[in-house]
């Protein structure tokens, strides 16, 4: 059966292998230099060479958004970008939510609501969901699901994620 | 993923010039299909050029009327955008519709035209795809193709069948605004009609699309008449968010009086591009809204349509959600 490629074709995908380069990237307010390879996408940056393991890798393939962090504020899934694509950007992780003071408050709301099971989807959930508040567009339950839908959580704890964010939100639980 | 060298240019000649001097080079933007298919091992570029430093990412009133949209723009900056949601809520419907708020983030107006199929053969490179491997036969065509065409497919010819669909649900809208996209390559800058933009399968499957080689996405242009008033984007799917289309319809309609002044009705997740059949839409001009029968309209965009065994249900499927869609655009029926 074909499978991928011809040899000859395979020869010259890479000629020479490419040198690791410096990059810098700023993560929750610190700013971090890296030898990373360009093919290392963010997700891998995170884990692997920084030891943030809070974001979780699950598809890998932007399917489910255990690996949901905010660039600029925006949620993204730092499974499908590059690390070196980064460098000019504040990217926030799970692990820096918190205030000295006290867990943000979605985390506290989480805690309170059981919006978990197993929990390996939770940071993802709870990046996703300061993504959400900063985009200002959900205004009902409804909203709410919708727009959390890149984000699985296969224990199907989905009622009392809603129920967390909707509390922080001030949504009313009939909206 | 296979190694590759990288490449950030800051201007547009040098990031053209970076395709035209690397063989094997891809543009790389929001990522989101193009580092996904890497991980597949079904994209294998050796060099890629990082276009998020160009300015390429506002959103402006065209001379002429209407709203150019950059190719940087996300997707979701773009259906946000206050001009695109109050002149051209069609789009604006339609790229809410797709995907999930994460990757509207991260996507693209430019990537949105390049994602590819969602064809599972095409993902596995176990199999047979001409798309992927040309020439090595097509999977679906015998295979699982519930997802797959029944319009405008290639079926004959073994060594160039596809069956695929285009995946995006923001074309399918700019299909019925009759947008213009803008390119610009080591030939210099042209414009190409939304129509003319992707292409079917027809002895090429490859080729998903009419930019030629080195060519850059630089924005895509909206006509003056974005159908604010009589609009709708049906999408129908496996589960209520985040699925790719089984089968979607864009409506955009002027209505005088009670009559029908003009008509734009473009299909998704049935061929391999939008699909639009502008004579049959002319049908619909001078007609009163309360008074046709829109059944035979839906039963003229499906002439010719052909089912593979599991996505046969897609004809009927279709036809009644154009009924459905027109009816809703025409607020017989409430938007939803």
């Amino acid at each position: 059966m074909q499978t991928t490629l011809s040899p000859e074709t395979r020869a010259d995908l890479a000629p020479s292998l490419p040198q690791k380069q410096a990059i810098k990237l700023t993560i929750n307010g610190t700013v971090h230099h890296l030898e990373l390879a360009p093919w290392t996408t963010l997700l891998d940056a995170l884990r692997e060479y920084l030891h943030l393991t809070g974001t979780k890798k699950g598809c890998d393939h932007g399917q489910c958004g255990a690996c949901t962090v905010l660039v600029d504020g925006k949620r993204i899934n730092s499974c499908l970008t590059l690390a070196v694509m980064k460098e000019d950007s504040d990217i926030t992780t799970i692990e820096g939510l918190a205030a000295e003071n006290g867990l943000h408050p979605l985390q506290t709301a989480f805690v309170e609501h059981d919006a978990y099971q197993c929990g390996y989807c939770t940071p993802g959930q709870i990046c996703s969901a300061v993504g959400l508040m900063n985009e200002g567009q959900a205004k009902t339950i409804d909203d709410i699901r919708e727009l959390m839908s890149g984000n699985l959580c296969r224990c199907g704890a989905y009622p009392h994620i809603v129920d967390a964010i909707r509390e922080v939100m001030h949504i009313e639980p009939k909206s | 993923m296979n190694s590759f060298s990288y490449a950030r240019p800051s201007d547009i000649g040098t990031a053209v010039d970076e395709l035209a001097t690397h063989e094997g080079a891809k543009f790389i933007a929001g990522g989101t299909n193009l580092l996904d298919l890497m991980k597949e091992n079904v994209e294998h570029p050796n060099r890629l050029v990082d276009i998020n430093r160009l300015a390429l990412s506002t959103i402006e009133d065209t001379e002429e009327g209407g709203l150019r949209l950059g190719a940087l723009a996300t997707n979701a900056d773009t259906a946000y955008h206050s001009a695109v949601q109050s002149r051209y809520p069609l789009l604006s419907q339609a790229i809410l519709a797709g995907a999930s708020a994460q990757l509207r983030n991260m996507a693209t107006n430019g990537g949105n035209l390049f994602q590819r199929t969602r064809c599972y053969y095409f993902y596995d490179t176990q199999t047979p795809c001409n798309k992927r491997e040309p020439g090595s036969g097509c999977g679906a065509l015998n295979g699982f193709n519930r997802i797959h065409a029944i319009l405008g497919t290639s079926d004959q010819n073994p060594e160039t069948a596809c069956i695929a669909t285009h995946p995006s649900d923001m074309c399918v809208a700019l299909a019925a605004l009759d947008a213009v996209v803008r390119v610009t390559g080591p030939m210099g800058e042209r414009t190409i009609r939304f129509a003319d933009f992707h292409r079917l399968p027809g002895h090429e499957p490859w080729l998903d699309t009419t930019i030629q080689p080195g060519e850059l996405v630089t924005a895509i242009d909206l006509p003056a008449k974005g159908f604010p008033e009589y609009f709708t984007y049906i999408k129908l799917r496996d589960r209520q968010s985040y699925a790719f289309a089984l089968v979607s319809v864009a409506v955009g309609l002027e209505i005088d009086n009670n009559r029908i002044t003009d008509a734009r009705i473009a299909l998704g997740g049935v061929a391999h591009k939008p699909w639009r059949k502008p004579e049959v839409e002319a049908r619909l001009v001078g007609q009163s809204i309360s008074e046709t029968d829109f059944a035979p309209i839906a039963e003229a965009l499906l002439e010719g349509a052909k089912g593979y065994g599991h996505n046969t249900f897609k004809i009927e499927l279709a036809k009644r959600a154009i009924v459905r869609a027109l009816q809703r655009a025409a607020k017989l029926e409430p938007q939803v």
